[in-house]
Formats: C-alpha cells, sequence, structure tokens
C-alpha cells in the first residue's frame, strides 16, 4: 500500500491551487507605487568599439527620468565569476572585467549599452531611438578553434588572447592515458559537439528595484533561484551595499533550469538606478531579449576517444573539449566545463585511467553558464555516445558491453577524484530492460518497417554528481561560496510550524515535499507545516535551489534542525511529566514516558514553551525554535538507464519518439509524484536537446535563433507518454534522509539515447551512419542519410 | 485613447485605453488580473490564452480596443466563487500537470477550450491541440493526461503519476 501521508507519499501539491486560479505571484505581477521602466539599448553587432554615444536629445524625450551609460558605472563594481579555475599551468583562470552598462565596446549581440528610466515602457522604448550612438565594428570571433588561433581578433583587448584557461584533469593521469591509448587492442574516437542552448523557463526575466532614503534600505525582487545567492554578489562585489541594507526576494519563479541562478547585469542595474533616482525601477524581459541576455547553455566541441582491451574492457579514456564561455565569464561559466564535467568522466564504468583537457573560450557570444545537468550532460553523452560507437565498431551488443564494464562495488573511488557511495548499475539496466520491453523490440521495428519507416533503439546509462557540494572541497577547487544550506524550523505555540528554508522552489513543489518530512518526523499533521523560502529578510542564509541539492543539502538541514527541535521538546516534555529526558519517546506527536501510560501532546509542549509557568527556565530557554546550516560530506550520486525507440522517415528524415524509458536510482524518495514530474520534465528538455534545440549564431556572430520562430522549442506533439520507475533505491550513505536529488537525471540521461537510436534507425536501413551531431532534426538526419 | 466596456470573468468594465494596449496588458495592468502570463513576443507560448466570447484566444494577439462588447473569460474565473476548483483545473491538480505554474493558466484555457469541442479527445488530438501552449517544466506527459482525465477518460493505464 502506498503511504498516503508523509516520506514516501505524494499528497497533491498545495502551491498548485494558486497557480491554477491564477492567484501566483511572480516578479512581473509586483508594481509598486510611482515605479519606473527600465529599457535596456542593447548591441545589435557582435563586436565593436562604441565611438559615440549622446544622449541629450534622449534625455529631453517626454516621460524619461534619467539616461544611463558605461559612464555612470564606472566607480560600480564588475560583474563578478563566483568559481576561480585554475588552469594546467597552476595559474589562475583569466577574469575580464563584465560592466554593469558596456564600457567602451560591445561583446555580444544584445550586450547593454544604455539603459532608459522613464514613466512608461513606451516612452523609455521611445527615447531609446533618440540616443546618438556610433559603433565601430569590429570582427567577431565565433568558431572556439578560430578563436585560438594567431591573430584573431580579441573579445578582450587586455586579456592577450581568447583563452580563459586551459585546464587539465588529472594532469599526472594524462601521460598514462595517452600510453594506455597507445597500447590499446581498440581505440574508438568520437568527434562531436553538443548543442548551444537557451534554457527558456517560461518565466523570462524580472527585476524591481526599490530604494528607501529613509531606511537607506535597497529591495530587489527578481526572478531567482538563489536570492542570498544574488545578495551576496550583488552587495558585496558589484554595488558595495553591506547585507543589513540589501533584501533580495524572488517570489514565485515560473522556471529556472539554472539560468536563473546568475547575477545578471539588469540586477545590479535596478538596484542601483532605483537609488540614482530615488524611484522604484522596474525591468520585464521580452522573450526576444531573453535569447540575447539569458546565459546560455553547453555549447561544447569534443573529442573523445576510448580506449579497449581484447576482452572489451575499458582501459582509458581521453576528452578533449573547447567549451565556449561566451562574451564574459558567467557567475558559474568556469566551473561547468571543469569540475562538474571531467570528475563525471567515469561515469558508469571502471575505466581505471581517464583525462580530461578542457580549454575555455571567449568568443563574441551571450555568456554561457549552467543549464539544467551543467556539465554531466556532456559527460554523459561523450561517454555513452562513444561507448555505443565502440560496441558498434566491435559488434558486441551494447548492453552487454556496458554490463560488462559497470562498477558493481561500492563505495568506488573513480580516477577522477570522486567516491560514489552506493549504487547498483545492474539493477537499474534489468528494470530498464523490463520496463521497456526491449524483447519486444525486434517485432515492433517490423512492424515499422512494413509501414516504410525505420526503427531504431538506443540505450544509455548516465552518473551524475548532485547535492552540491562539501564547501571545503568545492573550496580547493576554486569555488568562492559554501554550498552548504539552511533552515530555521520556528515551531509556534499552538503546535504549528513555519520552516525557513534555503532552497528556493521554481517549481520543484518544496512547499509540499518539505511538510512531508518534518510532519514524519514529529508524527503531527503535513497541514501544520508551511514553508516560507525567497527572502532573504526572512530565510537564513542557504544557497538556493540547483544541482538538485534542495532535498539533498537544504532537507538535510531542514532535518538537523527538526531534530533540535526534538531534543528540547522532549526536555519540556520530561519537565511536564516529571521523567527523566533519556526516557521520553515521541510517536504519532505524542510524548510519552518508555513503559508507563504517561503521556503528554505536541501542542501541550509546544504551548508550554510560549507559556513557560510550568517550564524548567533554569535549565533551558522559552520558545521552540531551531536553525541548522548542513554541510555535505560528499556529493550524491544518482544513476540510471534509459530507453529510447524513434521511428525515421527515410523519405523526409522526420524521427519521432515512439517509447522512452528510464530507470533511475535516486536513493529514498520522497514524494513520488513529483520525482517523476521532474523525470518527464528533464526527458523533455533532454529530447528537445537532441531533436529539435540549437542556438545558432552565423559567422559575423549574429544569433539566428532569437525567438520561438527559430529556435525550436519542444511542444507536447513532439513528446510521447514516458515510462518512469524508481524503484531501483540505493540510498546515499550520507546524508539523513537517504535521497540523491532528481532534478537533473531526466535532461542528464536522455539525449544520447535519442542520437543512439537514431544512428540505430538509420544503420537498420543501411545508412553507414556512425555519428551525427544534436539536433536531429529532418534536413540534417537526411543529409547524414544521404551524404 | 478609446472608451472600452465588456464583461470580464461576468462583471462589466468600462476602461479608455490606448488604441495599442494589447489585451494582455489590460488585464494585467489595468484590472490586476495577473494570472494571464506573457511569455514571448512573438505570439507562440500560449501562457497568455484567454476566452473572448467564448472561443480561445492568445492575449497578446488582440488590442484591447478590439475587445469592446466582448465577454472575456481569464484564469482567475475558472473557479466557483467559493474557491472550488472546475474539472479541469482539479485534473490537474490530481495529475501533477504543472510544476512552475508559468504556463498553467494558459494551459487550462486552452484545455478548456478543446474540452468545450471535442469532449473525449484521444491523445493525439490533445497533443495536437496544444501545438501553441509551450510548457518547459512539464514534459506534456501530465498536462496531457490531466486533460484526458478531465473529459473523464479513464487515464490509469497510462504510465506513472
Ligand atoms: S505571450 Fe506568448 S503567445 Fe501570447
Ligand atoms: S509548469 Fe512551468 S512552464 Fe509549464
Amino acid at each position: 500500500m502506498p503511504k498516503d501521508h508523509g516520506i514516501g507519499a505524494s499528497p497533491k501539491r498545495r502551491e498548485d491551487v494558486r497557480f491554477l486560479t491564477g492567484a501566483g505571484n511572480y516578479t512581473d505581477d509586483i508594481n509598486v507605487y510611482g515605479q519606473a521602466y527600465v529599457h535596456f539599448l542593447r548591441s545589435d553587432v557582435a563586436h565593436g568599439k562604441i565611438t559615440k554615444i549622446d544622449t541629450s536629445a534622449a534625455a529631453d524625450m517626454p516621460g524619461v527620468v534619467r539616461i544611463f551609460t558605461g559612464a555612470d558605472f564606472e566607480g560600480v563594481g564588475s560583474i563578478p565569476c563566483g568559481w576561480q579555475v585554475t588552469d594546467l599551468h597552476g595559474e589562475p583562470m583569466k577574469e575580464p572585467a563584465h560592466p554593469v552598462l558596456a564600457q567602451g565596446k560591445v561583446r555580444h549581440v544584445g550586450d547593454p549599452i544604455a539603459a532608459i528610466v522613464a514613466d512608461s515602457l513606451e516612452e523609455a522604448r521611445n527615447a531609446a531611438e533618440a540616443i546618438e550612438l556610433d559603433i565601430e565594428e569590429l570582427p567577431a570571433v565565433v568558431d572556439m578553434k578560430a578563436a585560438l588561433a594567431d591573430g584573431s581578433a580579441l573579445v578582450h583587448d587586455d586579456l592577450g588572447d581568447n583563452l580563459c584557461y586551459e585546464w587539465g584533469f588529472v594532469e599526472d593521469n594524462r601521460a598514462a592515458v595517452d600510453e594506455a591509448i597507445k597500447n590499446a587492442a581498440h581505440v574508438t574516437t568520437l568527434e562531436l559537439r553538443n548543442n548551444r542552448l537557451v534554457a527558456n523557463p517560461m518565466e523570462p526575466r524580472v527585476a524591481l528595484g526599490e530604494y528607501s532614503r529613509a531606511n537607506d534600505h535597497s529591495t530587489l525582487h527578481t526572478t531567482s533561484q538563489n536570492p542570498h545567492v544574488i545578495r551576496l554578489l550583488m552587495g558585496a562585489f558589484v554595488l558595495g551595499i553591506p547585507e543589513h541594507k540589501l533584501t533580495v526576494i524572488a517570489p514565485d519563479v515560473g522556471g529556472g533550469f539554472g539560468t536563473k541562478i546568475f547575477h545578471y547585469a539588469e540586477e545590479a542595474f535596478v538596484t542601483f538606478a532605483s537609488k540614482a533616482c530615488n524611484r522604484p525601477v522596474k525591468w520585464t524581459a521580452s522573450r526576444s531579449e531573453a535569447f540575447m541576455s539569458d546565459a546560455h547553455g553547453r555549447d561544447h566541441v569534443t573529442k573523445i576517444e576510448l580506449a579497449l582491451d581484447a576482452d572489451n574492457n575499458f582501459t582509458a579514456l581521453r576528452c578533449d573539449t573547447y567549451a565556449n564561455m561566451g562574451a564574459y565569464l558567467s557567475t558559474f561559466a568556469s566551473s561547468v566545463p571543469t569540475w562538474l564535467h571531467g570528475t563525471l568522466l567515469a561515469g558508469n564504468y571502471k575505466t581505471p585511467l581517464v583525462y580530461t583537457n578542457v580549454k575555455a573560450v571567449f568568443t563574441n557570444t551571450v555568456p554561457v553558464d549552467a543549464y539544467r545537468g551543467a556539465g554531466r550532460p556532456e559527460a554523459t553523452f561523450q561517454i555513452e555516445r562513444v561507448v555505443d560507437k565502440a560496441a558498434r565498431e566491435l559488434g558486441v551488443d551494447p548492453i552487454a558491453l556496458r554490463r560488462q564494464n559497470f562498477i558493481s562495488e561500492f563505495p568506488y573511488a573513480t580516477p577522477v577524484a570522486v567516491e560514489y557511495d552506493t549504487g547498483d548499475y545492474v539493477a537499474t539496466m534489468d528494470k530498464l530492460e523490463e520496463i521497456a520491453d526491449l524483447s519486444g523490440f525486434a517485432a515492433r521495428r517490423a512492424e515499422s518497417e512494413k509501414n516504410g519507416k525505420l526503427r531504431g533503439l538506443g540505450v544509455n546509462c548516465y552518473i551524475e554528481a548532485c547535492g552540491i557540494a562539501p564547501s571545503n572541497l568545492v573550496g580547493q577547487l576554486g569555488a568562492r561560496a559554501g554550498l552548504y544550506d539552511a533552515a530555521t524550523v520556528r515551531v509556534n505555540a499552538t503546535g504549528s510550524i513555519s520552516v525557513m528554508v534555503g532552497a528556493h522552489s521554481h517549481g520543484q513543489g518544496h512547499e509540499t515535499a518539505f511538510p512531508q518530512v518534518v510532519a514524519e518526523m514529529l508524527g503531527i499533521d503535513e497541514s501544520m507545516v508551511e514553508i516560507v523560502h525567497g527572502d532573504t529578510s526572512k530565510v537564513p542564509f542557504g544557497m538556493g535551489t540547483y544541482g538538485s541539492r534542495s532535498l539533498a543539502v537544504c532537507g538535510s538541514a531542514m532535518v538537523r534542525a527538526t531534530e533540535k527541535i526534538i531534543n528540547k521538546a522532549k526536555k519540556i516534555a520530561a519537565h511536564l511529566m516529571e521523567a527523566s529526558d533519556a526516557d521520553i519517546e515521541l510517536k504519532d506527536g505524542q510524548f510519552s514516558v518508555a513503559g508507563t501510560d504517561k503521556s503528554v501532546a505536541w501542542g501541550d509542549v509546544t504551548l508550554a514553551a510560549y507559556v513557560p509557568h510550568n517550564y524548567p527556565l533554569e535549565d533551558i530557554e522559552p520558545g521552540l525554535e531551531e536553525t541548522a546550516f548542513y554541510d555535505p560530506a560528499n556529493f550524491t550520486y544518482p544513476s540510471g538507464a534509459y530507453a529510447c525507440e524513434v521511428e525515421l522517415d527515410p523519405d523526409t528524415g522526420k524521427v519521432t519518439i515512439e517509447r522512452f524509458s528510464a530507470a533511475d536510482d535516486f536513493g529514498n524518495v520522497v514524494n513520488p509524484m513529483i520525482v517523476e514530474g521532474q523525470v518527464h520534465g528533464g526527458i523533455g528538455q533532454g529530447v528537445g536537446q537532441a531533436l529539435l534545440e540549437n542556438a545558432a549564431y552565423d559567422e559575423n556572430g549574429q544569433l539566428l535563433s532569437a525567438s520561438y520562430m527559430d529556435y525550436a522549442m519542444p511542444r507536447a506533439d513532439d513528446l510521447p507518454f514516458y515510462t518512469v520507475d524508481h524503484s531501483c533505491q540505493t540510498p546515499c550513505t550520507h546524508n539523513p534522509l537517504g535521497v540523491k536529488g532528481c532534478g537533473e537525471a531526466g535532461a542528464i540521461g536522455s539525449p544520447p539515447s535519442v542520437i543512439n537510436a537514431v544512428i540505430d534507425a538509420m544503420q537498420s536501413g543501411g545508412f553507414k551512419v556512425d555519428h551525427m551531431d544534436m539536433p536531429a532534426s529532418p534536413g540534417r538526419v537526411w543529409a547524414a542519410m544521404h551524404g | 485613447m478609446v472608451e472600452v466596456t465588456l464583461k470580464v470573468n461576468g462583471k462589466s468594465v468600462t476602461k479608455s485605453v490606448k488604441g495599442n494596449t494589447l489585451m494582455t496588458e489590460f488585464l494585467r495592468d489595468e484590472l490586476r488580473l495577473t494570472g494571464t502570463h506573457v511569455g514571448c513576443d512573438t505570439s507562440q507560448c500560449g501562457a497568455c490564452v484567454i476566452h473572448v466570447n467564448g472561443e480561445a484566444v492568445k492575449g497578446c494577439t488582440m488590442f484591447a480596443a478590439e475587445a469592446d462588447g466582448a465577454e472575456v473569460a481569464t484564469i482567475e474565473g475558472m473557479a466557483s466563487p467559493d474557491g472550488t476548483l472546475s474539472v479541469i483545473q482539479q485534473a490537474f491538480q490530481d495529475h501533477h500537470g504543472l510544476q512552475c505554474g508559468f504556463c498553467t493558466p494558459g494551459m487550462v484555457m486552452s484545455a478548456a477550450a478543446l474540452l468545450k469541442d471535442n469532449p473525449k479527445p484521444t491523445e493525439a488530438e490533445v497533443r495536437d491541440y496544444l501545438e501553441g501552449n509551450l510548457c518547459r517544466c512539464t514534459g506534456y506527459h501530465n498536462i496531457v493526461k490531466a486533460i484526458m482525465a478531465a473529459s473523464g477518460q479513464d487515464v490509469s493505464s497510462i504510465a506513472a503519476e
């Protein structure tokens, strides 16, 4: 029987009521008295020198409050990068300045040059037309390899070249890896591109700055996954506002997928301008603006080599990647191709030697940063494509080749510096074979062929590192912040509870799932527990929601804080029942004295804490509120196996997804309904990457896919019903809930199985295609088949 | 400025609007009905779907001035006055048909228009009808399932809850 409450149950989401009735409170729904609007004048060229900018005529236009240019921000800090990568020579990466508004040069289409604050948006836009602007166009740096060639134009003149860093990992393994490849019985080599994507949460970014002269206090409402991170970065590095004078609020957030982690220029601008103009200033991105100002994702060009011995055991893996940083370093950009990618290259396999070389490159394109999975999808795609290609070259079954090389003993220390605590890759593969009905594939293929279609089956595994991250470890690796999280459990006099958490839902259902945990621990009804999040003035300093970390890290903090509550409550209960603390048991919301029939209810204890008439005041303080900060001991390692079946129309190249199955191991699961929804959404995005989506630039650095007309988002009729299963559960060994995180799995695990299936379909039709880059759109598939 | 009189969720409103005020701006800024969302500027996301005289319309494709005399329904009018969710809204909650909720008002309004014309749509018909509604969170699985459930069909055999 499935549980109907507590951990493991699927109560309906409480936040749904407001979202379903139009009562959500997203940032753009907030308007404050007297607010002005800002319109950004953005560069329409990829690279150029600003030779003239004259705002005097525009400043006289109706409704204009003030016009800002780069000159107004000369004394203001640069938008910081949160992670300093050390290159293979031990030198720090190059960190160019990233001004709020362009200073002297524009570096990508969409780079903000001027900001017009006016009484209405229309007036701001009209005034922008009156700004006299001359830009001397410079050659655009677009292709990464060309960017590193001698004589390339420079994105940042002061850096001397376009290389942010060259990173080697593990550098000490490099020679041994090369040696193993040289001596291998077989080497499979693959060159591929992990296509550039735009995260495209359906809610565009919005920022509303307010300044109170009376209190010298700034408030920023923003579409963020992590308000405390924004307060830290913007307050400390850009604007120099101390924490107690700055509140960052992210109300309901309409999706993020990574792109709402980062601190953006527009946030700093509205905060700065609201003080400068002494008026609230609001910015709402249009979708077109989002395409050219939200950090993009992926965009890696990679060569991967897999070495095998004569028995088909993997002996070494080498990966050489060019990673596009875009024009500036976004908040976590530098960590994505390095620590979130290189450390995952063992995958699910006991490959003893692994080496990764990454060249991070500046180009005249929108900055690139974490997008759902961030580095791990790139690693998974490479490994699972090269393993599939190896199986085809060797004429062996791709599943058998994987099984043969699976890591099977845990804990397992990989050659890339991480230790997997638990997992069972055989179990998830067995489960996949069952739920995907792989034994029925041949019959389904025959059926497709009868209808003139090709049918392909693609399988892959994945492993990811989630629950980011142990602070001391990431500190050594270059993170400029801790990655703990925090929760305050405030028990009220009547026994109801508010839990203030550092995680911030942007669709994950924390308001429903987190109370399940607290209520189960206390044996009370979930409806007595409410979650408060998204406001730095209300919640303790937590690091927010990304990297599938909310439950694993913030949930652990919540458990620790609740344990403190239970300890204190037991002392109060012991006093009320004149017993010893050690004899008090808590069950179903009742405290009892072991071995007796004496008990007091949860509500009696909570009331005593706040009306301490009969209370051990000499031993403990009144009140019942506890905070815990939790710093994880290790990453968590969700894993799984995915299968995709496609039909391919050989006449048109059109690929349709016929079946998609996912067998995941997330460890323990708090709310299965929410977990499955997360997997569905991740698969939707992964299939989107594999078949549809591509952020393309031309050689002049013009963004060709800058709206939903040109950027193909997955629609309902592009996707099937999915079969998902999370019954294989090897609980995480180092966090109190035994949870691993599920938010990114679908996006990490699905692209390789889709492409493996497309290749399989082509091969079944006699087309000798052994690789194609994403997206496998009809024209590209047709071209791959027909050369 | 032009004066418009229309009914929104059954209530009569008269306002003067600029000729170029979009219906989405009118609803959100003038009437403070912020449930109608704006997710794009090319009329492709469907976050803004409302009903005008009973038909599903993308609010970003019409001017408020064009709605003079019209009956407009928005997401705010879908539940009963006592707060009871409509069958479609309830099905979205029951089947986890939403995550961040941003696409949801448009999805619900589109679904209501679909079920009015086609009370028992097939999976393919639902997917086809939602061509103009983007959701980035759910992968559509539970949205399609919720709409089929709202139409009274048994969805228990569709994998996963
Ligand atoms: S706002 Fe996107 S279709 Fe109307
Ligand atoms: S629920 Fe987030 S876009 Fe659909």
